[in-house]
């Protein structure tokens, strides 16, 4: 049996890595676009100081944007270092999407970052704003393979599973790049992108105009950042809603437990907006609770049900029994793959198969699973819920405090009165690290949600790992934490350093 | 449109473009790092030596990680065992390579000699580490890889991580780090100029000797030691998995394939054609010749390698018949067909915009170029 200490260094190692990753994605794909802005208002109006804003804030972006590409390397063979069997399970269809990232998104933003950087003096002012574009579109399109892949994980839609060759195949490309689930992603993660740069930028400049430093550098781009962070904002709302919309159609489990919703209850079910959770008795102590609320947001009507977290376990308990008959006709089947009536039987019983190798978390042969073992699977079928609730309540509460934040900045910014409002513009510099909290709470909802499956109902997580030794993991796991933090260190040093120069560092005594 | 069986053989050549494309284009930026600390005898020149490759390194990288996102796409079984199995020898490459994006977007952002002299090191690590690398892995190709599936094709790797760095793997990765070594001396050559570009000049015929040298030891010893060929395998058209074949070793087995089709023979001559064009064309002066002369080489040499496996990408040494084959380890069909699609509309499209990159930055980078844009530079 697989080392359950591989599967939790292998789970630990893989989240560190994308969460030090995704602490410099968002960045990214909300400043190429304000960078964008800032250059076409420059273009249009031949102002100097909107291609200094975009130079300055290019420079930022630019000491951000060499860790994303650093994390980024270790993001694109992980999955094979670490989850070779899922690698090999699932890399039919999941691989499609991330080579088509390379080849259709990563290298336009590649090739486009290195003439920003440095094609300012030789190419015209349209050029360099359609360089500016391509780049802000490449990172963008990255971020749609990247969750087309993510969402196949969440939602495993157009694909088949071919015993011979004991994996998951693409039956329907099409069907995976239009998943409901990774478009509804698609356009909630990049929406948070795009909230992390404009209240980066709306902070830095909040800082400026307190210290009454490049004042008009900081007012321009204070009132850019306003209103694309608002837009944002609401985006990341809305679409956040049709997010969990979509995951109440694919993982009820899911959305059960970012709820602590134990019992199922007649529709439209309550929501709770705090509750103090209780997973040994399957209840909560207590909660405040909005009635209604959560079956109108989830299902958009006023008579279907959703699941509790008990009816779901006793569903998955039912899938388990009938998925460990899959894994014996599975096994029979690949003995004779040329027997139609084996695999009439397997193909009767394949929608269960997943959760039958649920069960190898406890025994190697599935027909020797105690009902104890099934009762256990079943159990560890829905995730733990307490971390769950609290992480999805501290994203919603960030953003919401961020639409509050933005809806008054774009306000202010209009009637032109923000610089009377220090309150304002210190909410705006503390509330920097607010978007990339919800970014990396936001995370955990999703990847930690899915658990027990990488694969949703077909591949668990603790089959998926690699076969290596704990000491190969401690030794990888050590040297990333302790590389990244290194670097995570200078880039921090370099932004502060850079952000205090300020604009004066293109030219000294300018703004 | 293509059989199976085609589409097999149209994915084994377009990994092969990609990993030729990355040696001919990440190629000479990473040779360019590790002729930094040996070519770049004070902080101006090696700013030039970076700032010819400043604009571009981050697209040509994407060779390489697009190559991976390909393997993973077109072959799963051969992502899933290789990297997993050669665990440390990859991590040792992603480790090197983390210096590259910080080395050089940071290096030239404070003026303390202590902070750039750290990051040149960084960069020719973060260049030499993995061109070293590389050829290493390669030359394990031909000795065969400790690694068995069970039947539920997981697989398990028995060798250890210094086992890989056997003499032969060795005298592989000196071909790889002489080859994009060359790559570098000859982009150089190029794009500098002075007592910078004799230096590069110099290395130019240096490595163009030992890349030949050490491609015919490496010959030599591949025409010693066992192949791997396939006694028998279903039907290369059909849905097979890589228990389904047999495989036997035979002393000499991997020259099989030029012994078949003597025209195959050409493949490795233009390696030589191409490193002595580029030896001969540098001393004449014609820097781009010289570039293409070693571009030849990083295609013809990548190829001899592929063409002598074929068809294998992964010879297994503990269970020959588990190796991993261009016919058995690959992609389903529904997915090597769209994958193909996407790689004919999608490669043209690359290739257009990143010589368009190259034609805009195009021309000679200076030390008085690096003094009058001290701050707008790397």
């Amino acid at each position: 049996m697989i080392d359950s200490a591989v599967v939790d260094l292998s789970r630990i190692q893989f989240a560190a890595t994308a969460l030090y990753h995704f602490i410099f994605v968002p960045l990214t794909l909300g400043l190429s676009w304000l960078l964008v802005a800032m250059e076409s208002v420059h273009v249009l109006t031949g102002k100097e100081i909107y291609r200094d804003m975009t130079r300055f804030w290019g420079k930022l972006f630019g000491i951000n944007f060499a860790l994303g590409v650093t994390t980024g390397i270790t993001m694109e063979f992980q999955f094979g270092t670490n989850w070779a069997y899922y690698s090999h399970y699932v890399g039919d269809i999941f691989g499609a999407p991330l080579a088509i990232e390379g080849l259709m998104a990563f290298f336009l933003e590649s090739t486009m970052v290195g003439l920003f950087f440095f094609g300012w003096q030789r190419l015209s002012k349209p050029g360099h704003l359609l360089v500016t574009t391509l780049m802000a579109l490449g990172a963008n399109l990255s971020a749609a393979l990247i969750l087309i892949a993510n969402g196949w994980m969440q939602d495993p839609v157009g694909s088949a599973f071919n015993p011979i060759t004991m994996r998951m195949e693409l039956t329907d490309f099409w069907a995976l790049i239009f998943s409901h689930a990774a478009q509804a992603k698609f356009v909630h993660t990049v929406s948070a992108g795009y909230v992390t740069g404009s209240l980066f930028v709306l902070g830095i400049s909040s800082w400026y105009l307190l210290k009454g430093s490049n004042i008009e550098f900081a007012r321009r781009s204070f009132r850019i950042a306003a209103a694309f962070g608002l837009a944002g904002a609401l985006s990341v709302i809305v679409l956040g809603d049709e997010s969990g919309y979509a995951v109440s159609e694919s993982q009820k489990s899911k959305l059960a437990t970012i709820e602590a919703m134990w019992e199922t209850e007649p529709a439209p079910a309550g929501f709770n907006l705090i509750a103090s959770i209780n997973e040994e008795q399957q209840s909560n102590n207590w909660a405040i609770r909005i009635p209604y609320a959560l079956g109108l947001i989830a299902t958009r009507s006023t008579t279907e049900t959703l699941p509790g977290i008990r009816e779901i376990r006793a569903e998955n308990e039912a899938r388990i029994k009938s998925g460990i008959e899959a894994v014996i006709a599975l096994e029979a089947v690949r003995k004779e793959p040329q027997n139609a009536e084996l695999m009439a039987r397997f193909r009767s019983l394949e929608k269960d198969l997943g959760y039958g190798l649920l069960l190898k978390a406890y025994t190697e042969d599935v027909r020797q699973a105690t009902p104890e073992m099934i009762r256990k699977a079943a159990h560890a079928s829905v995730p733990p819920v307490s971390t769950l609730f609290w992480s999805f309540r501290l994203m919603v509460g960030l953003g919401l405090a961020m639409l509050a934040l933005f809806a008054l900045a774009f306000w202010s910014s209009a009637r032109n009165n923000f610089q009377q409002k220090p309150w304002l513009l210190k909410w705006a510099l503390f509330f920097i690290p607010a978007p990339w909290i919800a970014c990396e709470a936001g995370w955990w909802v999703a990847e930690f949600g899915r658990q027990p499956w990488t694969v949703f109902g077909i591949l668990p997580t603790h089959l998926s790992t690699s076969s290596l030794s704990v000491a190969d993991l401690y030794g990888s796991l050590f040297g990333f934490v302790g590389f990244y933090t290194l670097l995570l260190v200078v880039e921090m040093y370099l932004m502060f350093k850079y952000a205090r120069l300020g604009p004066a560092v293109l030219q000294p005594n300018k703004h | 449109m293509f059989d199976y069986e085609t589409l097999k053989l149209i994915w084994w050549l377009l990994v092969g473009v990609l990993l030729i494309g990355f040696a001919i284009m990440d190629g000479h930026d990473m040779g360019v790092g590790t002729l930094l600390p040996i070519l770049g005898k004070d902080d101006t020149d090696r700013r030039v030596m970076i700032n010819s490759v400043a604009p571009h390194w981050d697209g040509n990288q994407v060779w390489f990680i697009t190559g991976g996102g390909a393997i993973f796409a077109a072959w799963p079984f051969v992502y899933a065992t290789a990297f997993s199995g050669m665990y440390w020898a990859l991590l040792l490459v992603l480790f090197a390579l983390f210096f590259r994006p910080v080395g050089f977007e940071y290096r030239s952002k404070l003026p303390n000699p202590a902070w750039r002299a750290a990051w040149d090191w960084g960069l020719f690590a973060g260049s030499a580490v993995p061109a070293l690398v590389f050829g290493v892995a390669f030359g394990n190709l031909f000795l065969g890889v400790p690694f068995s599936l069970d039947d539920t094709m997981r697989s398990f790797y028995s060798g250890s991580f210094w086992a890989l760095l056997n003499p032969f793997a060795l005298l592989c990765g000196v071909v790889s780090l002489s080859l994009l070594g060359l790559q570098g001396a000859t982009f150089l050559a190029h794009r500098t100029e002075g007592t910078l570009q004799l230096r590069a000049k110099l290395a130019v015929s240096v490595l163009a000797i030992v890349l030949l040298l050490a491609f015919s030891g490496a010959g030599v010893v591949v025409w010693r030691i066992d192949g791997y060929v396939i006694q028998s395998i279903p039907d290369v058209g059909g849905v097979i998995n890589p228990l389904m074949k047999e495989v036997v070793r035979q002393p000499g087995a991997w020259f099989g394939n030029f012994q078949k089709l003597p025209i195959l023979w050409s493949i490795p001559a233009i390696a030589y054609v191409g490193a002595l064009l580029a030896l001969l064309a540098v001393r004449a002066g014609k820097t781009l010749i010289a570039f293409v002369g070693s571009s030849l080489a990083c295609l013809s040499v990548i190829l001899t390698a592929g063409v002598a496996l074929f068809p294998f990408i992964l010879p297994s040494s503990a269970m020959p018949k588990a190796s991993l084959t261009a016919w058995d380890a690959t992609s389903s069909y529904v997915t090597l067909n769209v994958m193909l699609w996407v790689a004919l509309i999608f490669t043209p499209i690359v290739l257009a915009y990143t010589s368009w990159a190259y034609h805009v930055m195009s021309g000679k980078v200076t030390r008085e170029f690096i003094a009058a844009n001290d701050k707008q530079l790397y």
